[in-house]
């Protein structure tokens, strides 16, 4: 008997049973729902994790110092210098000082914002685009010019339409010259990275409490370089400060594999809880398939008695479980993406169900067909035509 | 073409055995119509199920065209079931979800034949027992006496030499019965053999051999001139 002839009769026997067929199906369509819904939804949040670790900048080595009882002898030169003795590991360095919640004024409008330090590669080093005019230049820092780069919230709070490039601004009380306009980075609100403003790092020391510059960027050329890279940074820091605990050198990649590791590990465990609602599907399609395989013993035998031979019969009923299990894949696979669409809405988290997924949602539940249709088919399959043909 | 030489059929075996078939030996040639007549348990059924291949004989030997079915595998039964002979059932045995042109169909998919031909081969053996224009109807739509048409059409499809019919008459009124009976005959005239299982002797009396089975034995084989007449 051909696959086609097979697939006839499956679907006949699946459509004449419709409401029993549809419940057989349950089970595999929520396993397989499940699945896909829980593995899309954490890969979702995983992927935004490290997305967002991305765009800060995995080759970036941030280095703290927390100097020892105030004593600070490392100049930003001596750092900068640093990086470009080992110009095959370091691809750019920046001081970095942050300055939370300073007041920037322009005519009568006060705005709190952040305000940042750097020198001329950290635009480049924090992947920061200038839309309008220049950022800070290698002379503005070494001169101490007191001039700024704005983010777009500051713009539109303090200037509305008009341009603010060469007008003078305030910051903690002092003026600063506004020589660019950053690119929007996130949607132009006080609480997104637009709400900032950047000036040089050695005008920056001075706005901070302490004068001092306790935070670097430095820029690994490639992944493979972070390594001996962090280590150079130690040995050097090290031979200033002879103590582990005045500075920490760290890198986000390690965060990002931790991450990646944690959230691989969370969806491998949900998936597993839900495969297991597949396996009660199977068990469901077992059960049902020998109870149809009882209501038609005389029909076995029937088909038996003119010809049907042993693979016939066997073919039959494994194929009809493959159909009612993989329908139910199909239909759970759509029920998963819905969900995880849904549910990606509604978490804030990117969605998505991958091909991957759908391929290996869909292979399981064939799968299952055959692993818990096998045995019922191969019950019918042995029946005894004479037995078979008395039965009533 | 068909011969059965000592064939017992044991269930059971040790004390409480039950012979069913008893040292049965018979050959029936091609284009015979032997009625095989007993009393229900006399063995008659385990006899047809032998012959049809259905069944296996525990000791002796089932030659069907040279062939010994003893030894053949479930697959090579299978195979003769489907090509060498047709079966005709007290209860029709027609698939009830499947339609008039699906069951008559069933042994022609069974064998491989392509749809196109297999259509023209349904429908020539429903015109031959008359019910061309019920393609489409389902069993249960049907009289007694048409189902069993159609279950002689299934029998038929495949074109077998050989039809074997186990009390064909046994659930038709006696009018619809002899209907049935001259269509055998008819079928005998053409050049099957048939094999007819009854235990009614007015029903065998239209065969042209009758052979009695009582307790596992054949206790007659006689010739005889069909007398389609004592069907009333």
């Amino acid at each position: 008997m051909s696959i086609y002839q097979c697939l006839k009769l499956a679907l006949k026997s699946i459509s004449g049973n419709k409401m029993r067929s549809f419940l057989t199906m349950l089970g595999v369509i929520i396993g397989i729902a499940a699945v896909i819904t829980l593995v899309s939804v954490v890969q979702g949040f995983s992927n935004d994790l490290v997305s967002t670790f991305d765009s800060i900048g995995t080759n970036n080595i941030t280095v703290t110092l927390n100097g020892r009882g105030g004593n600070m002898n490392i100049k930003p030169e001596e750092m900068i210098q640093l990086a470009d003795d080992n110009r095959d590991l370091f691809s750019g360095v920046t001081p970095s000082v942050t300055l939370v919640g300073a007041v920037v004024k322009y005519g009568s409008v006060n705005i709190s914002s952040s305000v940042y330090g750097g020198n001329e590669e950290y635009a480049k080093i924090k992947d920061y685009a200038v839309a309008n005019g220049r950022f800070i230049s290698y002379i503005d820092t070494t001169n101490r010019n007191y001039v700024c780069v704005i983010g777009t919230y500051v713009a539109n709070e303090l200037f509305g339409m008009s341009d603010p490039i060469g007008k003078i601004l305030k910051i903690n009380g002092s003026a600063y010259t506004i020589i660019g306009i950053l690119e929007e980075e996130g949607d132009s609100t006080e609480t997104s990275t637009d709400n900032m403003v950047i000036i040089p790092y050695s005008v920056a020391s001075r706005l901070a409490r302490n004068s001092r510059i306790s935070s670097y960027t430095f820029v690994a050329t490639d992944s493979a370089s972070i390594e001996p890279a962090k280590s150079i940074i130690e040995d050097y820091l090290y031979d200033i400060f002879e103590d582990e605990d005045a500075y920490n050198v760290s890198n986000l990649s390690e965060l990002v594999d931790t991450i990646e590791d944690l959230t691989g590990t969370l969806s491998t465990v949900l998936a597993g809880i839900a495969a297991i609602s597949l396996l009660v599907g199977g068990i469901g399609i077992m059960n049902i398939m020998l109870v149809s395989v009882t209501e038609r013993t005389r029909e076995i035998g029937i088909r038996k008695a003119i010809g049907g031979k042993r693979r016939d019969i066997l073919a039959q009923f494994v194929i009809e479980a493959i159909i009612t299990s993989g329908l139910g894949g199909i239909i759970g696979i759509i029920v998963g993406a819905v969900l995880s669409t849904v549910l990606a809405k509604l978490l804030g988290v990117s969605g998505g169900v991958s091909l991957g997924a759908i391929i290996l949602s869909f292979s399981v539940s064939v799968l299952i067909g055959i692993l818990f249709g096998y045995f019922p088919a191969a019950k019918a399959s042995k029946l005894n035509p004479i037995d078979a043909l008395r039965h009533e | 073409m068909i011969e059965l030489c000592d064939v017992y059929k044991i269930y059971d075996e040790g004390e409480n055995e039950v012979r069913a078939l008893d040292g049965v030996t018979f050959r029936i040639s091609e284009g015979e119509f032997v009625a095989i007549v007993g009393k229900s348990g006399s063995g008659k059924s385990t006899c047809m199920n032998i012959i049809g291949a259905l069944d296996v004989p525990t000791r002796g030997t089932y030659k069907l065209n040279g062939t010994d079915v003893s030894k053949l595998s479930d697959n090579e039964l299978a195979i003769i079931r489907n090509k060498t002979l047709g079966f005709i059932f007290q209860q029709y045995n027609l698939i009830p979800k499947n339609s008039i042109y699906e069951n008559v169909e069933l042994p022609l998919i069974y064998q491989g034949i392509p749809a196109s031909k297999r259509r023209e081969m349904v429908i020539s053996s429903l015109e031959r027992v008359g019910l061309a224009d019920r393609l489409h109807h389902m069993p249960n739509q049907l009289s007694g006496g048409q189902q069993q048409r159609v279950s002689i059409a299934r029998a038929l499809a495949a074109n077998p030499p050989v039809i074997l019919a186990d009390e064909p008459t046994g659930a038709l009124d006696s009018k619809t019965g002899k209907d049935v009976m001259k269509f055998l005959m008819s079928l005998n005239e053409s050049g099957k053999t048939i094999i007819l299982i009854t235990h009614d002797i007015g029903i065998a009396e239209c065969a042209k051999r009758i052979i009695r089975i009582h307790d596992g034995k054949i206790v007659s084989d006689t010739q005889n001139i069909p007398k389609p007449e004592n069907l009333e």
